[in-house]
């Protein structure tokens, strides 16, 4: 809709690419949105470069680095003339000169040192990101974090490797917009208004031009009925069922004169649609809803969800369709009344009248067949060699073909080489050789405390030396994509968050996503 | 170097001073690899928009310092979300001038020459300056059109494709959350005709459902865009509808509101109306960031050999989780553009010359847009059918409804065709008789 004044107009113009993905309640989120980012490394301006632009509210950098040489040599936010200078100062400068609708700030502090300090002043956050935190720091500020329920990505670039750790409690979400969905049509358990509907149209005195503008869900209801009175009231169970309902379809076409089959576009629609349409149907303000769905679903429900409303565009006039259209949509609109009349009844027992709005709730009836929940474990719990999923890692540890989450081991060997050694392995070109067996070394230890007895090929371990804990801009800005796309999911609540550690080799273009 | 300080190339320079189990089998650890990636190497940035302005930063930062860009278009307020090289002062500027401009101010010593242009408006001559080519392009045509500029580069000596006249191309695409990163070597890897039917071809609705039995928000629209407009002339004859006039958008909402209420269908809304007149496709930087990033890490791996180039293909979707999933694309066999098969068209006699430009346009192999065909009469060049040139279009229309024998075809006659989707003409065998498919 046009806005009514002119900054209105110029937001819906200048985000209009985006609001098409996420919509205009899904950007109002972003919009009051604060992001803190730990350590403006390339990747960390990346990050927020990514989510300045579609204009989160605002950010925040926290480093209390002084921008040296290869730092400009790698971050597109820090310059020549910079180095020396507060990289949080110099990157939050020229990060906010991306978009006059968001605010920037920085403090000069060691991320450490703050959260020893002052640990509150990481709760005031939408969202927490860490870049090149270490193994300590990054334990510290996810246990609080984490009992403060802030959501915390943990991002790193290390040589071609990629890694993100999302630690986020409890996630819901209602509007996931998944990919490929199935229709929600009810043709195995018709409810009355479709049946009126249907029972309504007789194709057999119909003219032909009324017979090839009939929407073929109403030509598979009739003939799906025909079957269930030959088939004991049973729907075709199987392939070759579901082709036998096919030829009756095709018998059903009209022919011209000469016998030939007349070009009736819904029939074909109809055979089509056999295979998919028959599919059986299956805070907090989330949790009540979903409670209340579940009462519907087990009462007036009779087992089903509530009718989502929606039909595909078929073949039909234009009178038919819009009939048609009406029937699911007045169905699901009085499926939705009943699920909210539930969580009116449940808001009242809980003294929280007016919590959840009528227009939430038709959302959340909407996609109730999609609406998800994402728990994350705690880093506590993968920190503890006892509660680790290692079943996550092992099958892929001498996976030749797909082994990426053998770079996840060699990173925690690597955090392993930090606490020992204070340095990076690989990091001084004289030292590659000597730190390739240090890093044998602190990954064997690491296989023991985990009570893992297979080997992992020195490749490996040489290849994370030669790194030397480079970090590249590519790769970065790579992390830098992902990372800021589940900000965002994270923020808007739409779209489905990763699960909880994602590994990127861009040696391969490969990916992978472990629950540890 | 005059521009460099000390610890810049820290990063980029561990992995082409060091060598890796991992590495490709060529490569030499050695200081010489950043040299001619600072002095020699040229790479060609097509497309200066949302994956454009992130590949020119992303090539700048590991060490690439002569880029070419060449895009035609300026810059608009719809681009400010994604495209992070353009501010709102820069409204209506050319592109490629503007990314330039800002890359060479911030990369002390970065070379970015800009290309205010159409790639169709150079030739092979300008083509081969370059060691490696990247496309961030949003058009299929012109990716199809460098694609078959790159294979009509290559020279073959006794059937032996001489290496040095391979450019490799890498190229980007996304939509909304979903994208993609290819590497084709032209003549020896899947070409982007190879796998043509990769992209979907356009949707468009029926006429008679616009016409007569609308039931969708778009059909309205498309209503009044396609027949509503040549008819009202709302702003004067002969003025086409411009997708970024305000009032022509204003009038085709309200028109189609109008429409959409005679027959009851809802969900007609200004954003939609605009994104079906343009034909706009869902935008944001997070996607072009990652897949510019995946063919800038493409380029430096060919540049460098520091590691083997993907092999060859990578999809990524991050709607639900983060999705990946390489895989190699397979070159076809009679490919039109990159294989040495000669094309043929099967037939009829009694088939008119329209049908041949219909299956040229809906072939899922083909996707052509809007071809024109000449042949060869006793040595003599015969102009069948062209599109493109107004008056030649007059003079040949009357050729549609011949039949292939009116037209005096043969069976074996060669038929040239050219196409916006391609630099050179394809060549054709008619096979008369059989009708195929
Ligand atoms: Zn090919």
């Amino acid at each position: 809709m046009e806005g009514k004044d002119n900054t209105n107009v110029d937001k819906n113009n200048k985000y209009d690419r985006q609001l098409r993905l996420w919509g205009d309640h899904g950007q109002a989120a972003l919009e009051i949105a604060r992001v803190c980012l730990i350590n403006a490394t390339a990747t960390g301006t990346e990050i927020l470069k990514n989510l300045i632009l579609p204009g989160i509210g605002s950010f925040t950098v926290v480093d209390g680095h002084k921008v040296l040489g290869e730092d400009a040599g790698n971050n597109f936010f820090l310059t020549k003339d910079s180095i020396g200078k507060s990289r949080a100062k110099v990157a939050t400068d020229l990060l906010a000169e991306l978009n006059e609708d968001v605010n920037g700030d920085f403090l000069e502090e060691d991320a450490e040192k703050l959260l020893d300090s002052n640990p509150d002043f990481f709760s005031q956050f939408s969202i927490v990101v860490a870049t090149n935190l270490c193994e300590r720091a990054i334990s510290k500020l996810s246990n609080h974090l984490w009992s403060k329920n802030v959501p915390l990505l943990v991002c790193r670039c290390y040589g071609f490797i990629g890694y993100m750790r999302l630690l986020i409690k409890e996630h819901t979400v209602v509007e996931s917009h998944p990919d490929n969905t199935h229709e929600d049509l009810r043709l195995d358990r018709p409810f009355p208004a479709l049946v009126q509907y249907c029972d309504s149209l007789h194709l057999e005195t119909m003219n032909s031009k009324d017979h090839s503008h009939t929407p073929w869900l109403v030509i598979l209801f009739k003939y799906l009925q025909e079957w269930k009175k030959q088939h004991n009231g049973e729907v075709p169970k199987d392939y070759k069922e579901r082709n036998l309902l096919k030829e009756m379809l095709k018998k059903g076409m009209h022919r011209n004169e000469e016998g030939i089959l007349e070009n009736e576009e819904n029939f074909e629609e109809a055979i089509r649609s056999i295979n998919t349409a028959l599919v059986p149907s299956k805070s907090s303000a989330f949790w009540i809803m979903a409670r209340a769905l579940k009462d519907f679903v087990e009462n007036e429900g009779e087992g089903s969800l509530p009718v989502r409303g929606t039909i595909p565009d078929m073949t039909a006039d234009s009178e038919r369709y819009i009939q048609l259209q009406q029937v699911y949509r007045k169905k699901a609109g009085e499926d939705a009344t009943k699920v909210s009349q539930r969580v009116q009844k449940l808001l009242q027992s809980i003294g929280k009248v007016g919590l959840i709005s009528e227009h939430e709730i038709k959302t959340f009836c909407r996609n109730a067949a999609f609406v998800r929940v994402v728990r994350c474990r705690s880093l506590v719990e993968e920190y503890d060699s006892k509660s680790i999923k290692l079943q996550e890692l092992i099958p892929h540890l001498d996976d030749e073909e797909q082994d990426d989450a053998v770079f996840y081991v060699l990173l925690r060997a690597v955090d392993r080489f930090y606490e020992e050694y204070n340095a990076y392995p690989g990091w001084y070109n004289d030292q590659v050789e000597t730190d390739v067996s240090k890093l044998k070394a602190c990954l064997t230890k690491l296989l023991q405390d985990w009570g893992l007895s297979l080997k992992i090929k020195d490749d490996y371990i040489h290849e994370i030396c030669r790194s030397g804990a480079a970090e590249l801009h590519t790769v970065s800005a790579f992390i830098g994509g992902v990372a800021a796309q589940e900000i965002i999911k994270v923020i808007t609540r739409q779209f489905v968050p990763f699960n909880n550690t994602y590994i990127y080799n861009a040696m391969k273009q490969t990916s992978i996503t472990l629950e540890l | 170097m005059e521009d460099d300080w000390s610890g810049r190339w820290n990063h980029v320079k561990k992995f082409l001073e060091r060598s890796g189990p991992f590495a490709h089998p060529d490569f030499e650890p050695s200081p010489e690899t950043l040299l001619f990636m600072r002095n020699v190497c040229k790479i060609l940035v097509i497309g200066a928009g949302g994956l454009g302005c992130e590949l020119l930063k992303d090539l700048a930062l590991m060490g690439f310092r002569n880029l070419d860009v060449i895009d035609l278009d300026t810059i608009d307020l719809s681009n400010l979300n994604r495209q992070f090289l353009f501010r709102v002062k820069d409204i209506g500027r050319p592109k490629a001038e503007v990314a330039a401009e800002f890359i060479n101010t911030r990369i002390p010593g970065c070379n970015v020459i800009p290309h205010y242009a159409k790639i169709q408006d150079y030739d092979e001559s300008f083509y081969r300056e370059f060691h490696i080519i990247v496309c961030g392009l949003d058009s299929i045509v012109a990716r199809r059109w460098i694609n078959g500029m790159l294979i009509g580069m290559l020279k073959y000596e006794n059937e032996e494709l001489d290496q040095s006249s391979v450019i490799p191309m890498v190229d980007g695409g996304t939509e909304g959350f979903k994208g993609n990163t290819r590497v084709i070597l032209p003549g020896i890897t899947a070409c982007i005709e190879c796998t043509l039917d990769l992209y979907p071809p356009q949707i468009n609705f029926p006429l008679c459902t616009i016409a007569h039995t609308p039931r969708l928000p778009e059909h309205c629209i498309e209503f009044v865009r396609v027949l509503l407009w040549p008819k009202e002339k709302p702003f004067g004859d002969g003025v086409a509808i411009d997708g970024d006039d305000p009032h022509h958008l204003k009038w085709i909402f309200e028109k189609s509101n109008e429409r959409a209420n005679q027959y009851n269908i809802t969900g007609v809304s200004y954003r939609l109306t605009q994104g079906v007149v343009k034909r706009i496709i869902p935008a944001v930087a997070s996607t072009n960031a990652v897949i510019a990033a995946a063919c800038a890490t493409e380029v430096f791996k060919i540049a460098t050999s520091c590691y083997l180039p993907l092999s060859n293909y990578m999809n990524f979707n991050d709607t639900e989780g983060i999705y990946t999933y390489a895989f190699e694309a397979e070159k076809k066999e009679n490919c039109m553009a990159c294989s040495s098969i000669p094309q043929t068209f099967a037939f009829s006699e009694t088939d008119k010359l329209k049908d041949i430009i219909d299956y040229l346009i809906e072939s899922p192999a083909y996707q052509m847009k809007s071809p024109g065909i000449t042949t060869s009469v006793n040595g003599k060049n015969k102009t069948l059918y062209i599109q493109t040139v107004k008056s030649i279009e007059e003079k040949t229309r009357e050729n549609l409804k011949k039949t292939l024998k009116e037209l005096e075809l043969v069976d074996g006659q060669e038929l040239y065709v050219a196409d916006p989707t391609t630099p050179n003409s394809l060549t054709f065998r008619l096979n008369l008789g059989s009708k195929m498919e």
